[in-house]
């Protein structure tokens, strides 16, 4: 399976997408520049955590306008998963891939620190890995994670189980209905501001992460089973 | 359009204009005399910069000569942007510390900011991947307004840069105290990771290459921010806020990157950060370096405002900017690399033979001044010492031992002492982690990073308890070696090497450069003994506020290498039925322990005594046992003693307790800081192994399951009983707590 990891000027988590599928999921990755403009070679899109063009503006709203979104896009209609963590979640938002958007956190200050998440919908391609329910450990590590929609939205997400992680214990930020992280109606396009990417090693805490990205493979090696 | 217009030649000399920029009249005499004729505006500009002590080190020089900066490892002392040493493999460690103190006083936020802007360029000007900050910081007492302002602003700034650039913050330290009320302390360490290959150097090499700018446009930004940092704070340093300059972390990420790109070709001859004094210190000590000379068109400059004149370029400190010398022919490589990024990159000069840096500006020469004068033949001065009046009252002094009462109360209450306090509130705030190397957070003795690829690990700490300095310079020194080197090996690894930031006050009080003539003796002393060597760092002199100095502040720096990772070590407790070790017997040396400074307000009195050869020997033995396995847990005795180091080592899990057993006076057992001591756990079947290996060790208690710390005296009888949940409620809501207190 190969995995791109798209880089705009200004990501700075981009080497821990490739090494987490590199290392420790063991498959093919490459880095991607935000001005290419094709995206077909690749089975799974991964926008990685950082500060696309030094979050000015707004976090993600001048990174959805780059090149490269048009074939993410593309990548998402055609159904390829799509993962965006932390800036990659918020680029999402911005790019209307995924319902929302983000405030500062409700301390207003930038925050790093482990959490626990629980799986709410273990139901997804990113997600068959863990039970329903499951409590994980993942890091969080972000200045503007304080999820927040419109009731009819957040209505829409709890009817149709897109909401996949919430925070469990301590809500660190201030999100709306604990929210983690969101799935697409079509469930192939996941927004999480906790870093999965940063816990696939248990030397540095916690290997909790791992599991999405063994779903993802899991779910695509499925389809190529009965393709090939 | 300027905003002055510039006095001639004849008025600088006739109206003394130079003194306002920080020469004084026998310098400027110097100058003419170099010249052989008297300096215009912008020349004047160039000397009183880089004739500061912040670029010249005209007052630190002697003292600095005393540091060893050899040592079989060292592939690059002081001298250039960062020193480098060689961790096998074909791969070395690049680091370097730097203050950033001035500016952080007057506008916190970007002052803290750009210190980390500054000494990360530092490191990858070497062409070595940043991969860590560390930050050691010094603030008055967390009760007035101002100093809560400064203290939040400061961590803020360097969230705000660190966590955008994407390089974790993972370590450093914080102490309060009343003497840094009006002139706290911002210095910033970036450690980076090289393959020997890669080492670049900042010299301008090869007659008719092209000087290429690359980054930011320059502004009016830090103009004499070198010359500010050399002087002492007052009320009017308010108005010199225009001399602090404004950070920008995304163009920092692109040029680090550009810059990480174009190092890899062999198209690159030189590279250096235009830092303090900006083009002025980049150009004149790559072309002094090189044996040659540059010539530069200042209309080529990317500038952010219009009608610049020559002087306001050549000072400004505008950030995120860096200076190559180029192959001729061969400028379109780099050019491009730096598009790519969206970077300018624009030459505007070359390398020549003359040894001179000629500035042409509008058509004209504006500068003809020779390299070496600027960059390396500023005056030394060998200023007058003298020992202070207190010095000698506190030797004489009769030996300290504080009545203590309630050992309990006392514990909760050290725990609480902002400078032994958690620090999550702080570090919550860093980005810790990415880049996924981050083995050991913030918290522990010192940060581990694994090196991706192999089985090592490097360990990184900075260190200094400028108390002990205060009331003995001498021992101070060692003392700050020492810690960084117990913080290191405590953590399962070997000291390499030091970078070190003096801050002390006006050095031309002979009282103050005594200070810093024996903190330097006693640095020096350490390093030798240690095996760690000085490869570089910085010198911020005029710490002082309406004539207070700080106390005497030598912040150290230091990495060490782990050859495994199985060596990393935590200051953790890890399981009940560990047994527990102090290496060390406790003396009753209270003089500037953090117990003396609680109970009576001020410190005085001697200095707890370091014998370099018992610290050396206790440090062999202590990382022997950790490499044969045989250690669950590490941690130094420092601020608040025994007491205040088995709490800490018990914080991380609040289930654990520990029942431990004192010899001798109580107060002393508990609570002083006599100096290479150690608190050590051990699986019981590894005791006798372990003694084999650490003859200093005794046995004193055990981790339990209880939740409780016990302290009992010899008789069994119980001094002091907490739950750790108790103290753990202490020690992390101290800050908080001071923070939202009202004045």
């Amino acid at each position: 399976m190969r995995f791109a990891v798209i880089v705009f000027p200004g990501s700075n988590c981009d080497i821990d997408m490739y090494h987490a599928i590199k290392d420790e999921l063991g498959e093919e990755v490459e880095y991607v520049w935000h001005t290419e403009s094709d995206l077909s070679r690749f089975d799974a899109i991964l926008l990685p955590g950082g500060f696309s063009y030094g979050d000015y503006l707004r976090c993600g709203a001048i990174a959805r306008f780059s090149n490269i979104m048009e074939a993410v896009i593309q990548a998402a209609e055609e159904g390829k998963p799509v993962l965006g963590v932390c800036n990659g979640f918020q680029v999402l938002l911005e790019s209307g891939l995924l319902p929302g958007a983000m405030k500062r956190n409700n301390n207003l200050k930038f925050m790093c620190r482990p959490v626990d998440l629980e799986v709410v919908n273990n139901n997804t391609m990113f997600t068959s890995g863990y039970e329903q329910s499951e409590i994980i450990s993942v890091p969080i590590a972000h200045g503007e994670g304080n999820y927040e929609c419109d009731d009819e939205t957040l209505k829409e997400l709890e009817e149709n189980n897109r909401i996949v992680f919430r925070y469990h214990g301590t809500n660190p930020n201030g999100s709306k209905a604990d929210i983690a992280g969101i799935i697409n109606e079509k469930g192939n396009v996941l927004g999480m501001m906790p870093h999965p990417e940063r816990a696939v090693d248990e030397l540095l805490g916690s290997a909790d992460g791992l599991k999405l990205f063994q779903s993802i493979l899991k779910k695509w090696r499925e389809a190529h089973v009965v393709t090939s | 359009m300027s905003l002055l217009l510039e006095p001639t030649a004849a008025q600088i000399k006739e109206e003394a204009i130079y003194r306002e920029m920080g020469l004084n009249d026998e310098e400027f005499a110097m100058v003419e005399k170099i010249l052989g004729r008297l300096p215009n505006y912008t020349e004047l500009g160039l000397f009183s910069v880089m004739w500061s002590e912040h670029c010249s080190y005209k007052n630190s020089k002697p003292v600095l000569r005393k540091f060893p900066t050899k040592g079989e490892r060292v592939l690059q002392g002081p001298g250039e942007g960062a020193g480098i040493v060689d961790i096998g493999d074909k791969q070395a460690v690049v680091f370097k510390i730097e203050s950033h103190n001035h500016p952080s006083a007057i506008e916190p936020y970007q002052g803290a900011a750009t210190g980390v802007g500054g000494i990360i360029r530092d490191v990858f000007s070497m062409g070595a991947r940043p991969i860590a900050i560390l930050d050691s910081l010094r603030f008055g007492e967390l009760t007035t307004p101002r100093m809560k302002y400064l203290f939040e602003e400061i961590v803020h700034g360097i969230a705000g840069y660190g966590n955008c650039i994407g390089i974790p913050t993972v370590g450093g330290e914080i102490q309060f105290d009343p003497s840094y009320e009006g002139n706290p302390l911002v210095n910033a360490m970036c450690v980076g990771l090289i393959n020997h290959e890669d080492i670049k150097k900042g010299q301008a090499k090869g007659v008719g290459n092209t000087v290429l700018y690359v980054g930011a446009s320059t502004g009016r930004d830090g103009i004499h921010g070198a010359t500010f940092a050399s002087e002492e704070l007052s009320e009017a340093s308010e108005a010199k806020r225009p001399a602090v300059q404004v950070g920008d972390p995304f163009m920092e990420k692109l040029l680090l990157e550009a810059c990480l790109e174009i190092i890899k070709s062999d198209a690159l001859v030189g590279i250096q950060d235009m830092g303090a004094a900006g083009l002025t210190s980049s150009s004149s000590e790559m072309a002094s370096k090189a044996g040659s000379g540059i010539e530069m068109n200042l209309d080529l400059v990317p500038q952010r405002e219009t009608g610049m004149t020559a002087y306001e370029m050549m000072l400004s400190e505008s950030q995120e900017r860096m200076l190559l010398v180029v192959q001729k022919g061969r400028e379109q490589e780099i050019i491009d690399i730096c598009h790519k990024y969206g970077l300018e990159a624009t030459a505007i000069g070359k390398v020549t033979d003359d040894k001179m840096l000629r500035l042409y500006h509008k058509g004209e020469v504006v500068a003809d001044v020779p390299v070496d004068a600027l960059a390396e033949d500023a005056p030394v001065y060998h200023k007058p010492s003298k020992e202070p009046a207190y010095y000698g009252e506190f030797q004489r002094m009769a030996s300290y031992v504080p009545t203590v009462i309630d050992y309990k109360e006392t514990l909760v209450q050290l725990l609480s002492q902002p400078t032994i306090a958690s620090k999550e509130y702080v570090y919550d705030q860093y980005d810790y982690m990415v880049r996924t190397n981050t083995v050991v957070a913030p918290g522990s003795d010192a940060a581990v990073l694994r090196i991706r690829g192999t089985r090592k690990a490097l360990a990184m700490t900075t260190d200094c308890n400028s108390r002990y300095l205060y009331l003995d310079p001498e021992v101070g020194g060692k003392i700050a070696v020492s810690e960084a080197a117990r913080n290191i090996v405590c953590s399962g690894g070997e000291p390499l090497a030091i970078t070190d930031c003096l801050n002390f006050g006006n050095p031309e009080k002979p009282e103050i450069f005594w200070q810093l003539e024996k903190a330097t003796d006693g640095m020096s002393a350490a390093c030798e003994a240690l095996s760690a060597p000085v490869i570089g760092g910085n010198v911020s002199l005029y710490n002082e506020t309406n004539g207070e100095a700080i106390y005497p502040t030598p912040v150290v720096g230091m990495v060490g290498l782990i050859e495994d990772i199985e060596h990393i070590t935590t200051q953790s407790f890890k399981e009940a039925g560990d047994q527990i070790y102090v290496i060390g017997e406790a003396k009753p040396e209270f003089g500037g322990s953090e117990l003396q400074k609680m109970l009576e307000g001020k410190i005085y009195g001697k200095a707890p005594e370091l014998d370099l050869e018992l610290e050396v020997k206790r440090q062999q033995q202590l990382l022997s046992a950790i490499k044969s396995g045989l250690v669950q847990s590490a941690h130094d005795i420092a601020e608040g003693g025994l007491a205040v180091a088995i709490a800490e080592s018990l914080m991380n899990d609040d289930k654990l307790g520990a029942d431990v057993q004192i010899k001798g006076d109580a107060v002393t057992a508990l609570f002083s800081e006599t100096q290479s001591r150690f608190i050590v756990t051990v699986k019981k079947e590894n005791q006798e192994q372990f003694e084999a290996i650490v003859k200093d060790a005794s046995l004193i208690g055990e981790v339990t399951q209880t939740g409780v710390l016990t302290f009992v005296d010899e008789k069994e009888v119980e001094l002091l009983s907490a739950e750790t949940e108790q103290l753990k409620r202490a020690w992390h809501e101290a800050i908080p707590c001071l923070l939202k207190s009202k004045s």
